[in-house]
């Protein structure tokens, strides 16, 4: 394929525009050279679709509605396994219909990036919000032992940033990479300055199925091993690609040095609990939060460090609690972990999280007196 | 007695062709996909267009189609080979692009992509095989097993209040606009051999015209399925399934 990079557009410098969490995901998209794109309409991110058909013209990339997600996420593996930049995008009942294709690229080692805007759930559920898919996101999600490389943007801006990061990623490792956003960031505008085009170059793939020279022997992208001895293999091979991405845990931690309480929470409901925690530093209590950037590698050791200072940890999540059984294993039993959850599409208030820190912190002194 | 002399300068006028692997079948005795494998093989060949094709495997007895045929090949989750030939063509377009399927993967769990890649006008080559089985899984009842076909999940033969009718899946996709070239061949015989070869010729020819999509029913045999010999087998074919399924073009291009 041509390198979409070569293309002639005017959107070779940065530029910063206003715009909704879903348009400047995809434009950074186009920016950073994708060449497919793959989807079905789903409530909150169809606007992805629809730039991409709209924008489609005046570049050089496939944009192609699919008559369903589990279509989609097949086109997305023919067109990866092709050797093209591919992605698609759907919200959480669309990612659970996706789960079998993921499940098959992440075996048969095929790049792509996934973005996931979260809406409420189980069942069709609610279009609003809601963080319910972290256990989908990072423990695998599909039948089989792998994992995704998991990103959870927290603003407009990141929505754009880790498309770059996503495709990067899922070349460096050759394996599927998700985006875990949710409806408020997919709807909101911010302001956000978009990357130059061509800034993420393209890399060799020579697995890849685009026609067999004479010259080398032919390329087979499958997951399919009969021998439990090959299976057990490409197994190993798996876990130790998960285990080099480990390197790969992104992190900040934000509020006060030396904290009495750590907030852990990611994308929307870590910027709720930034605003909580003003509130509490006008109470006299020190909180700091701790973000984690990447899910999966989640950042285990960062936590564990701050057992140190801190003598609780909340965890705020749009969910019934997920995330926090990470924590809870990071900590290690040693201070105590706190949840704080709304579920269903509902986002909890900065009021809601200052009350929780609150109450963690009467306690705490009732427990020293 | 022949000498080395006459021996060197006989001709070989028939050997595996480049683009099948040096690779024994694993298709059991009498069965057809070996045959189509074969054929499908050797138009690659004769075109000289091997470099530039990509081939998409399903999930069912042809799973290791991508053992035998020499080409580049992705193999697909269980009814999906269409949805991944048209990201591959999607993204190459001026290479030869094929899904090779049995009649459960096209015809039940991918229906919906069957539909929608003909409908799309797709510019690639979908191959059907429908023996009227799931051979890989043990010879229970496919959306094609006919009425009163005793499968091992029509223990007492197929019933149309319990189980439906016959899908003419081939049919159904003759009828939308983005099907360029559909015909239904069989290789029971050395005459139907050649007549699906000049079919899967004229598919690949087509291809570049970018006209739409060419689907080629293979009406096979499964005679371990079936429990037959591959005599019988191929007798029950044509006495059962040949009416239901009649072997000829159901659409064909327009001359220019």
């Amino acid at each position: 394929m041509e390198p979409t990079s070569q293309r002639v557009d005017s959107s070779t410098q940065a530029e910063t525009r206003l715009m909704k969490g879903n348009e400047a995901l995809a434009e950074a998209a186009i920016r950073s050279g994708m060449q497919a794109y793959f989807g079905y309409p789903i409530t909150p991110q169809s606007e992805i679709l629809e730039y991409f058909t709209a924008e489609a013209p005046k570049h050089n990339f496939v944009v192609l509605q699919a008559e369903s997600e589990l279509a989609a996420i097949n086109m997305v593996y023919g067109a990866g396994g092709a050797g093209a930049r591919v992605m698609t995008s759907s919200s959480s009942p669309g990612i659970s219909l996706m789960q079998e294709g993921i499940s098959y690229m992440a075996s048969a080692e095929i790049p792509c990036l996934v973005v996931n805007v979260q809406r409420g759930g189980p069942g069709l559920g609610t279009i609003q919000p809601a963080q319910g898919d972290y256990f989908q996101a990072t423990k695998g999600g599909g039948h089989g032992d792998y994992r995704l490389l998991v990103l959870a943007p927290a603003s407009v801006q990141e929505m754009a940033d880790f498309v770059f990061d996503g495709f990067r990623l899922a070349d460096k490792y050759r394996t599927p990479v998700l985006i875990l956003a949710d409806g408020a960031l997919g709807q909101m505008m911010e302001k956000v300055v978009l990357p130059p085009s061509g800034s993420l170059p393209f890399i060799d793939k020579p697995w890849a199925t685009t026609g067999k020279p004479a010259s080398r022997e032919r390329n087979i992208l499958t997951s399919l091993h009969m021998e439990p001895e090959k299976m057990e293999e490409i197994n190993v091979k798996l876990q130790d690609k998960y285990r080099k991405m480990q390197q790969e845990v992104r992190y900040e931690v934000i509020g006060a040095e030396n904290p009495e309480m750590v907030i852990v929470a990611f994308g929307l409901t870590a910027r709720i609990c930034l605003k909580a925690i003003e509130l509490a530093k006008e109470r006299g209590i020190k909180v700091a939060l701790l973000r984690p950037i990447t899910l999966y590698p989640f950042p285990y050791d960062a936590i564990a460090r701050l057992t140190s200072t801190a003598y609780a940890f909340l965890t705020v999540e749009m969910n019934a609690g997920q995330m926090v059984e990470d924590v809870r294993l990071a900590v290690n039993g040693k201070r105590p972990v706190y949840f704080k959850g709304r579920m269903g599409g509902m986002i909890p208030s900065p009021e809601d999280v200052l009350l929780e820190i609150e109450t963690i912190a009467e306690k705490q002194q009732t427990t020293t007196v | 007695m022949e000498s080395a002399a006459t021996t060197n300068h006989m001709e070989i006028v028939y050997e595996r062709p480049v683009t099948l692997t040096d690779t024994p079948m694993h298709y059991c005795p009498g069965c057809g996909h070996g045959v189509v494998h074969r054929v499908l093989m050797e138009v690659i060949n004769e075109m000289g267009i091997q470099d530039r094709t990509v081939g998409v495997a399903p999930v069912g007895c042809s799973v290791f189609a991508y053992n035998y045929m020499n080409v580049d090949m992705q193999e697909a989750a269980h009814g999906r080979a269409s949805a991944v030939a048209t990201g591959i063509k999607r993204v190459l377009p001026e290479k030869y692009v094929y899904s090779y399927q049995g009649d459960g993967d096209l015809a039940a769990i991918g229906t919906g992509e069957t539909i929608h890649t003909v409908n799309r006008g797709e510019n690639i080559l979908m191959i059907f095989i429908n023996n009227a089985i799931y051979g890989m899984t043990g010879g229970q009842m496919a959306p094609t097993s006919i009425l009163g076909q005793v499968t091992s999940t029509t223990p007492y033969g197929r019933k149309s209040d319990l189980n439906g009718f016959p899908l003419k899946i081939t049919d159904l996709v003759t009828q939308l606009p983005g099907a360029y070239y559909v015909t239904r061949q069989s290789v029971h015989t050395a005459a139907a051999v050649r007549k699906l070869k000049k079919a899967i010729e004229a598919s690949f020819k087509y291809q570049p015209l970018k006209k739409g999509t060419c689907f080629i029913e293979v009406v096979s045999n499964c005679p371990s399925g079936w429990k037959m010999t591959p005599i019988e087998a191929n007798a029950w074919m044509e006495k059962n399934m040949f009416p239901l399924y009649p072997i000829g073009d159901l659409k064909v291009p327009k001359q220019n």
